[in-house]
């Protein structure tokens, strides 16, 4: 039982890590701005690209830093010229504008790759295979993990301990009262967008060392699924967002492993739409009243 | 202009629309291109319109359209391919489980009715979420409808993720537009109505709506359930423009351009909705072909011309009116001949600006 289960297991928390470091990206942006950025998926499949095209012709130590570079800037100018000119507007026409941008890029990265899928390169040391117990598996899959609680608490720290960080839970808590406290919202969400971009190149790294081919749209589902996460543990939370994210990738491939892969997908969904109703605040978030 | 007047205007025009596509279809040939765009134009027009109920007129902003879409393209196709065919459709199912045909008219209603029983069940949990959790819900919806469709163990009544095919089609442009026609004209009648006075009040402030005593859960179900009647028809009319059918396709990308439609059309505006489908198809399908071929200008060949590039022009107009032009080519209002007469009057009248 255990040794047929094993290997799924480990596929599920090395999957969970990557969902994790997508969920907290937009765990943040919710919880500044309340807009699901829909681009985020997508941006996480440009980081894959960028290494593609970039590893081509560049020795890793000089790509990888560089992949990071590019991906921050793309999450930085998406902000920049897709969300801040809607700051005063409605909260549907700026999710309209995210569901663009994702259109956009999906579509942009079609042409630049003519549609066909890409071999992403063997990254040194983490691409080998090892053998645990019965199980071969690749170095990632342990990596994956490791890494994304390391980076988690490094980012809770930021938050807890720094002065941005309390600039962001600021403007998370009252979008305009941290405005008139003179906190500049701009930088703050800048900020924030650098650090979701940040964590989806490193994300996109592991998951891409573990498929090995990047399509302009492969970002789409985990993009969706990472966000079920960050619902399924309180969205704006950034700890709720790391467990629901292991949550998800552990059931995901447990449903696998029974049998059911055409539901994998589905499941995620379907547990979506249960939490939202019996506890719509998720696992670790605030209770929020309306307002008239 | 008094009402009656005014109808009767608006069916002239109708009928010389009807005149005009027939003319078109008749001179220009049934497979040029004008004649694909008006017919796949048509039936975006109608869900559109669909969606814009939901969205733009209740203010419920889902994302379940292409599911509910599915569900009636599905629906259409199963209950009306002919059953001497079935052997040939569902080869790796044994001639499938259902062994009689309906006629394409029962299908195509049937395929509303299913979608919107599908809404209602979906619609008990989903219609208590708020704005972007919504979107989100409905979006998953679509996605498991989709992942059940796909199912194998229902593939001798879906086929599985195999195509499906020789269910009736049509071949005139003028089926498409009849359709539209009577799909859209419900939908504008509801809209006309109380009820559609009662939703509108709900998308410009649900708790004031909620005061006024509009029961809020009873008229979001019903307009999720209108929408998605329609949202199902278009998708049996989709499955007959296309003459093959798979689950595929419908994933939430379809969502997303339906949306962009609406968008472009105006959130809120029957008539923008039709006219953004129109010039959208038109757009996406001929007038853009050409930024997908690479062309040359003597021995020049200009750059950025390849496959693909036509989506990335179309994109980024489709941001540019998201973020200049919010409201789109309507804004919420609607384009009728009263409002022409004014803005002639206006621009060429005596008057000058008077008017």
């Amino acid at each position: 039982m255990f040794e047929k289960f094993f290997p799924y297991l480990l596929a599920g928390v090395s999957v969970g890590g990557q969902y994790a470091l997508i969920a907290v990206g937009y765990t943040m942006v919710y919880g500044i701005l309340r807009l699901i950025n829909f681009a985020h998926g997508d941006i996480f499949t440009a980081a894959g690209f960028f290494m593609v095209y970039i590893a081509a012709t560049m020795p890793l130590y000089i790509a990888v830093p560089l992949v990071i570079i590019l991906t921050v800037l793309l999450g930085f100018t998406v902000e920049r010229v897709a969300y801040k000119p809607l700051r005063t507007a409605p909260r549907m026409s700026i999710m309209i504008s995210a569901i663009g941008v994702s259109y956009l890029l999906q579509n942009l990265m079609w042409y630049i790759t003519g549609g066909l899928a890409k071999q992403y390169p063997v990254l040194p040391w983490i691409g080998d295979t090892i053998t645990l117990g019965n199980t071969s598996t690749k170095v990632v899959t342990i990596v994956t993990p490791i890494l994304t609680i390391a980076l988690v608490v490094a980012l809770v720290m930021l938050i807890q301990r720094t002065k941005i960080g309390m600039a962001m839970r600021a403007v998370s808590k009252d979008f305009e009262t941290a405005q008139l406290m003179g906190i500049k919202i701009n930088s703050v969400i800048s900020t924030t967008f650098i650090i979701g971009s940040f964590l989806a190149a490193v994300g996109s790294m592991l998951y891409f060392s573990n498929y090995a081919t990047v399509t302009p749209t492969i970002g789409a589902m985990p993009g969706l699924k990472a966000f079920v996460a960050a619902v399924f543990g309180g969205i704006g939370s950034v700890p709720g967002a790391v467990i629901g994210a292991f949550i998800i990738g552990i059931a995901e491939n447990i449903i696998k492993a029974l049998g059911y892969t055409t539901f994998s997908d589905a499941f995620t969904f379907a547990l979506l739409i249960v939490i939202l109703l019996v506890k719509p605040t998720g696992l670790f978030g605030e209770k929020i009243s309306e307002k008239v | 202009m008094k009402k009656s007047t005014k109808n009767f205007i608006n069916l002239v025009l109708l009928a010389l629309l009807f005149v005009a596509v027939w003319l078109i279809e008749r001179f220009a040939g049934a497979s040029s291109m004008l004649v694909t765009v008006l017919k796949k134009g048509a039936i975006y027009a109608v869900i559109a319109v669909s969606m814009n109920l939901l969205n733009g007129f209740t203010g419920l902003f889902s994302l379940g359209q292409a599911g509910f879409m599915l569900v009636g393209a599905y629906t259409y196709a199963v209950l009306t391919i002919p059953v001497a065919k079935r052997v040939a459709v569902y080869q790796m199912y044994a001639g499938g489980a259902i062994h009689f045909q309906l006629p394409w008219i029962v299908g195509i209603l049937l395929a509303g009715v299913m979608a919107a029983l599908l809404a209602a069940l979906i619609g008990l949990p989903v219609l208590r979420l708020k704005s972007d959790y919504l979107a989100i819900a409905t979006l998953g919806f679509a996605e498991i409808i989709r992942a059940i469709i796909q199912y194998e163990k229902l593939g001798p009544i879906t086929n599985g993720s195999l195509l499906l095919k020789t269910y009736p089609t049509f071949s005139s442009v003028l089926f498409p537009f009849a359709a539209a026609t009577i799909c859209i004209g419900i939908i504008v009648l509801l809209i006309n109505s109380t009820y559609g006075r009662a939703f509108k009040a709900i998308r410009d402030d649900e708790i004031a709506a909620e005061a006024m005593g509009i029961n809020l859960f009873r008229h979001k179900q019903m307009a999720f359930v209108i929408s998605s009647f329609f949202a199902g028809v278009g998708g049996a009319l989709l499955a007959m423009y296309q003459g093959t059918l798979q689950a595929n396709a419908f994933k939430s990308a379809m969502t997303y351009e339906i949306l962009l439609i609406v968008v472009i059309g105006g959130m809120g505006s029957v008539t923008g909705s039709v006219l953004a489908s129109f010039l959208f198809i038109t757009a996406s399908e001929w007038w853009l072909r050409f930024l997908d071929s690479e062309q040359f200008i003597g021995s020049f060949q200009v750059p950025l011309l390849r496959s693909g590039f036509r989506m990335v022009v179309f994109s980024i107009v489709i941001m540019v009116v998201v973020l200049f032009f919010r409201k789109g080519i309507m804004g919420d209002r609607e384009f009728d001949i009263e409002g022409i007469a004014k803005w002639c009057h206006r621009r060429f009248g005596k008057g000058g600006a008077k008017a």
